[in-house]
């Protein structure tokens, strides 16, 4: 025993870590400087973004008197309380994979290991996976904070001392809550229940949010008067909650009134949560590991409605009926995947919501403008078709890479595995678009030409998105990754979203010129010209014709050509 | 039945296969052995058509597997060393589903897919998630998929890993009764007695390169002794490196 009597220290432990990361870091690989390099313009764009608009925002602030500090520390508090949500929830989920469900455990259990450094070990290993994302989103939000109020180079250290015991926290606690359910349900119900409360949680937090409407603390109009409004400002969303002190602390640095009460607030409290985690971390871990051990049975009896549904698909053959009943059953069964829909409804709901309240009934809203914004709301639900696509179609091919050998080693055209891929993403997909796009219309009163062209451009915008996203999931495929949700954050699903957007572009770009002509035409009376309708919309649905098919013909090639 | 001419197989500088001659009549069960990283997963690989050869030629049947993948895949079972398969599917889906991409279904594939899972102890968890199955419990459900459509080739990796003793015994008996009925069979293996006792010829082969192929008896013929089990020929072909100096390596 090298590290002496206390087994392997924590450095020891978080090591093989630490030792991967690097490793896939260093690895050389066939188009990693052309991935550095568009990831790095990504980030950076990402980054400029966030930065700009928070840093002008925060010096229109700084220009108000009395109000502007409170708005800037107000919405400080809002992200740092969405942060916050986002932190706890990542971290429940990711101290079940980092505690019970590892590869690693049973080396790490059945090894001569500290129970403390043990805990102290996954702690910082779950913390990490959870919180990488919320710190790059957080880096130029306080940049953009820091600049706007002149921080000073000490600012830098205010917020790292103050966002480490934020961080530390949420992970603390996810963790806790994460021992406690596994001791009451076994892992894998465990793992299906914390699915569907993430996403019941996530879905609630956006619901809510979104149903405040905070825009209305940007309009004082809407208040009944200043002292009510700065009333609203100036009282803390809840004095309990770490994002509180974090929000406190650094406004008082940053109006030069340093206070260090929020500083020692979340230290302390970092501290006694770390211990009291690590207590009941000892009470409680071996016992919850060995029920995380037990497999809950499930029995599966078909039932009328599925056989009914076999019978359905019997016109596509055997193969592609297996295929499509396959897909089916396997979405339907994963708790991770399905509960997904929650999320989407919410999504819905709250894009739904936003359309009712546009204000485009209102005076001085002429037809022109009344029908120009429901055209361009179809690039909104573009956006939210490429995102549900990358997250329910992209995966696909990426799935199947542990039964791979099946599928090459059997004679089943790699034609057909495509198929089944497109069409089981595509058609909800569509149905959904054209729900998305009629629903709104009508909420928006546009007109007929209008409905008939959002119908049409959601059809052909969806197949197309449909189809690069089966494409590049086939090209940039993650045959390692079990956990569907993790496939669409890769590189190859990035690629797939810049493809989607400039695709949602290019076909709105195309239709701009005849629907703008259309509707001045309809306005102003000006002349009408079917030549340049006929080219818009022509031009539009060949390039959605090609998107389909050209990546799914690139995509079969590929599959014929893998090796696995 | 199987065909392999000049099969080689590169990856970057290593060659894992070096031009591999070998042909395997019908009705015949091969086996296939060699030391870990010898060739035999990326021979086998190859003949199921999931890797390509950087050189050579796979026929089964008189099919060429390079030229006409379907037609020659449509009479091979394909049996891994590793048991990945869908979770979320019950067994007997699973064997539904493996039917189905080899196009067949039906009564007879049901009552085929009932009996398989009986011999292999399966059917009490035929309605249960793949997921909730052991180790040994996937790889009985592999196998068994591999002779649902009752394919005219089954190649094998590996067959004995995971399996209980039972189970071991039942496949040994399979495998004899498939091939009797004029199948072929082509495993990888490395419990040599399995290989003694049950295949027809044996094929041992290193760093890519069949170094020995013939029946026991052609075997031990071949061998200084004449006289040797397949263990001591096998470890004569493939270093004895591995049976030397204990004493140093656990004095180190």
């Amino acid at each position: 025993m090298p590290e002496g009597i206390g087994g392997p220290s924590f450095v020891h432990l978080l090591s093989p870590k630490w030792q991967s990361v690097r490793s896939r870091a260093t690895k050389k690989q066939t188009g990693a400087a052309g991935r550095a390099i568009v990831l790095g313009i990504v980030g950076i764009v990402f980054w400029g973004f966030v930065f700009t608009v928070l840093f002008r925002l925060l010096r229109y602030f700084r220009g108000i008197p009395e109000i502007g500090p409170l708005l800037a520390g107000k919405l400080l508090g809002l992200i740092l309380v969405s942060f916050f949500g986002m932190l706890l929830l990542s971290n429940v989920i990711a101290a079940l994979s980092t505690f019970f469900l590892a590869k690693d455990l049973d080396l790490l259990v059945s090894g001569p290991v500290d129970w403390l450094r043990l805990y102290l070990a996954k702690v910082t290993e779950t913390c990490a996976y959870s919180s990488w994302m919320v710190v790059l989103m957080a880096i130029p939000m306080f940049l953009a904070y820091g600049v706007a109020y002149d921080g000073g180079f000490v600012f830098l250290f205010v917020v790292l001392s103050m966002f480490i015991p934020f961080l530390i926290l949420p992970s603390v606690i996810g963790s806790a809550l994460t021992l406690l359910l596994i001791n009451i349900f076994p892992a894998r119900r465990t793992k299906d229940i914390l699915s569907v409360i993430a996403v019941l949680a996530g879905g609630g937090i956006v619901l809510l949010f979104r149903l405040m409407r905070p825009e209305q603390l940007a309009r004082p109009e809407g208040f009944r008067s200043l002292i009510e409004f700065v009333s609203v400002l100036r009282a803390p969303t809840s004095p309990w909650l770490p994002s509180e002190w974090v929000q406190t602390g650094i406004m008082s640095w940053l109006r030069e009134e340093p206070d260090a009460l929020p500083l020692y607030l979340l230290w302390s409290t970092a501290a006694a949560f770390l211990v009291l985690g690590a207590l009941l971390h000892r009470a409680l871990y071996a016992k919850g590991f060995t029920k995380a051990q037990e497999s809950g049975e499930r029995w599966v009896r078909e039932s009328a409605f599925s056989a009914l549904f076999a019978r359905m698909l019997s016109p596509l053959g055997i193969v592609r009926r297996e295929l499509v009943l396959k897909e089916v059953r396997l979405f339907f069964r994963d708790t991770t995947q399905w509960s997904q829909l929650i999320l989407l409804a919410v999504l819905v709901v709250v894009y739904i919501f936003n359309i009712k309240y546009l204000p485009l009934g209102g005076e001085g809203v002429t037809f022109f403008v009344a029908n120009l914004i429901p055209f361009l709301n179809l690039v909104l639900a573009g956006f939210v078709l490429a995102s549900i696509a990358a997250r329910f179609i992209f995966p696909g091919v990426s799935l199947e890479g542990r039964t791979m050998w099946l599928l090459r080693s059997s004679p089943l055209a790699m034609r057909d595995l495509l198929w089944s891929k497109f069409w089981v993403g595509t058609l909800p997909l569509l149905f959904f678009a054209l729900g998305l796009v009629v629903i709104t219309g009508m909420l928006m009163h546009v007109s007929q030409f209008i409905m008939a062209v959002s119908i049409l451009t959601i059809t052909m915008m969806t197949f197309a998105i449909a189809g690069l996203a089966v494409g590049f999931g086939t090209l940039f495929p993650r045959f390692g990754t079990e956990n569907a949700a993790q496939i669409p954050t890769s590189f190859g699903g990035l690629l797939f979203m810049m493809a989607a957007i400039v695709l949602i572009g290019a076909v709105i770009t195309l239709e701009a010129r005849p629907v703008f002509s259309y509707l001045a035409a309809e306005s102003f009376g000006t002349p009408r010209d079917p030549g340049e309708m006929l080219l818009g919309f022509g031009l539009s649905a060949a390039l959605c014709v090609a998107a389909t098919i050209v990546p799914i013909r690139i995509a079969k090639t590929r599959l014929e050509m893998l090796e696995v | 039945m199987i065909q392999l001419k000049g099969l080689t197989k590169r990856y970057g500088t290593f060659t894992a296969v070096n031009s591999l001659d070998l042909s395997v009549p019908r009705g015949e069960l091969f086996g296939f052995l060699g030391p870990n990283g010898a060739g035999k997963t990326t021979t086998l690989r190859m003949i199921a058509g999931i890797l390509r050869p950087t050189a050579g030629t796979v026929h089964i049947g008189g099919v060429d597997v390079s030229a006409d993948p379907m037609k020659a895949k449509a009479i091979l079972g394909f049996i891994p060393d590793r048991p990945f398969i869908y979770d979320k599917l019950t067994g007997a889906e699973f064997l539904r589903f493996v039917a189905g991409i080899y196009s067949q279904n039906g009564k007879v594939i049901e009552h085929r897919g009932h009996e398989l899972l009986t011999l292999f102890d399966l059917d009490q968890w035929r309605d249960e998630l793949v997921e909730s199955y052991s180790h040994g419990m996937r790889q009985k459900l592999i196998i068994a998929s591999a002779f649902i459509h009752k394919p005219d080739v089954i190649v094998v990796d590996e067959p004995m890993v995971g399996l209980d003793p039972k189970a071991a015994r039942i496949l040994k008996d399979l495998f004899r009764e498939y091939t009797r009925r004029g199948h072929t069979i082509m495993m990888s293996t490395h419990t040599l007695e399995v290989a003694e006792t049950l295949c027809d010829r044996i094929g041992i082969i290193q760093g890519g390169t069949i170094r020995a192929l013939g029946t026991m008896s052609e075997l031990r013929a071949g061998s200084a002794s004449g006289e040797d089990g397949l263990e001591q020929i096998f470890l004569k072909l493939t270093g004895e490196n591995a049976a030397r100096e204990f004493v140093d390596v656990l004095d180190a």
